[in-house]
C-alpha cells in the first residue's frame, strides 16, 4: 500500500484517502481578459508531463479535506516530499541523486 | 376534531446488535451533532458556547460527560452531544465568523467493543491501530471499505465509528462479518 504523508494531519496515511488534483504551482493570469487565446490555452490545457520529478497537487479528501502539494517521481512513483499549500516550491536540486 | 399526527423519526439499524464475542457491535444512541467550520479567532467563543474545547492539535479530541469534539481538519470539527441538547441556539451572538450546521440525523454511530475490535475494523480500514500509533483519544476521518467514517478510540478496546446514515447498513454489515471472522 502506498503511504502519503499529509502535512496537515502530520502523519502518513493510505493512498485510499487521497485524490490527485493535477500539476501544482500553476498560477492563473491576473489579467485574464487581456490574455490571448494561445496564452490562455497554454495556461489552461498544457502541462509539463515530465519523466522524473513532478510537482503536483493532492487532496486528503477522506481525511482532513485539505489540498497540499507533493513532489513525486513519476518513474518510481515515490513521494519525495509533501508540503502545505502556499509554501515555496522546493528546489529540484534537493531531490537529485537521492537514490529515487 | 382533528387528530394530531406526529411523525417519529427512526434511525437506520436502531437498536441493532451484532458482532462476535471478541468484537461486539452496538448502535450508539441518538445524539445531536454539529459540523463546525471556524478560524482561529472564533474558537474561544465557540468552545465557551458549546461548553467543550475545540481541539487545536491535529487528530485529537475533547471529551466531556456525553460530549465529544473531534478535530477533522485545520478548520473543521465534529461536535457531538449524547444528551441530545440543541447546540445551534447557544451559538447566537458570536461575533467572529464561523459556520455551524446541525448534522444530527446525517450520521449514525456504531460502537465496536472488545479485544478483537481493532482487528475487526482493520478488515476494511487502512489505519494503523496499534496502541502506540493510535492511542486512546485519537480521532481520524478515514475510509472503511467504500464508506467514509470518523474513527475515534474511546478506550483501549472501544471504538466509536461515525458514518453517514445511508452508509450505515453497509458499514454495519462489513463490521459484523469482520467481527465474526476475528472470532476464529
Amino acid at each position: 500500500m502506498l503511504l502519503i504523508h499529509c502535512p496537515y494531519c502530520g502523519e502518513a496515511r493510505s493512498e485510499l484517502e487521497f485524490a490527485g488534483a493535477g500539476e501544482a504551482h500553476i498560477a492563473r493570469p491576473e489579467n485574464i481578459t487581456e490574455v490571448s487565446d494561445e496564452d490562455f490555452a497554454q495556461y489552461f490545457f498544457m502541462r509539463t508531463n515530465p519523466k522524473g520529478i513532478h510537482y503536483e497537487r493532492w487532496r486528503h479528501i477522506h481525511g482532513c479535506g485539505r489540498f497540499f502539494n507533493a513532489v513525486r517521481d513519476t518513474v518510481s512513483d515515490r513521494f519525495l516530499k509533501t508540503y502545505k499549500t502556499g509554501e515555496p516550491k522546493p528546489d529540484r536540486a534537493e531531490f537529485e541523486g537521492e537514490g529515487r | 376534531m382533528v387528530e394530531e399526527l406526529v411523525a417519529t423519526r427512526t434511525t437506520p439499524l436502531s437498536g441493532t446488535y451484532g458482532g462476535s464475542g471478541l468484537a461486539r457491535l452496538v448502535i450508539a444512541g441518538d445524539a445531536t451533532r454539529l459540523s463546525v467550520r471556524a478560524g482561529e479567532e472564533a474558537l474561544g467563543a465557540l468552545s465557551g458556547a458549546l461548553d467543550i474545547e475545540l481541539p487545536r492539535a491535529p487528530l485529537s479530541a475533547s471529551v466531556t460527560d456525553g460530549g465529544y469534539a473531534f478535530w477533522l481538519g485545520p478548520d473543521e470539527w465534529l461536535v457531538i452531544n449524547e444528551h441530545g441538547e440543541e447546540m445551534i441556539p447557544r451559538l447566537q451572538g458570536i461575533e467572529a465568523p464561523f459556520s455551524a450546521v446541525d448534522v444530527s440525523h446525517r450520521n449514525v454511530a456504531v460502537t465496536v467493543v472488545g479485544p478483537g475490535a481493532a482487528a475487526a475494523i482493520n478488515a476494511a480500514c487502512p489505519q494503523d491501530l496499534r496502541p502506540d500509533r493510535f492511542p486512546v483519544g485519537k480521532v481520524v476521518r478515514t475510509v472503511l471499505g467504500k464508506a467514509e467514517i470518523v474513527l475515534f478510540r474511546k478506550e483501549e478496546n472501544t471504538f466509536r465509528i461515525e458514518c453517514w446514515r445511508s452508509f450505515a447498513p453497509y458499514v454495519f454489515g462489513l463490521l459484523d462479518q469482520a467481527a465474526k471472522d476475528t472470532a476464529y
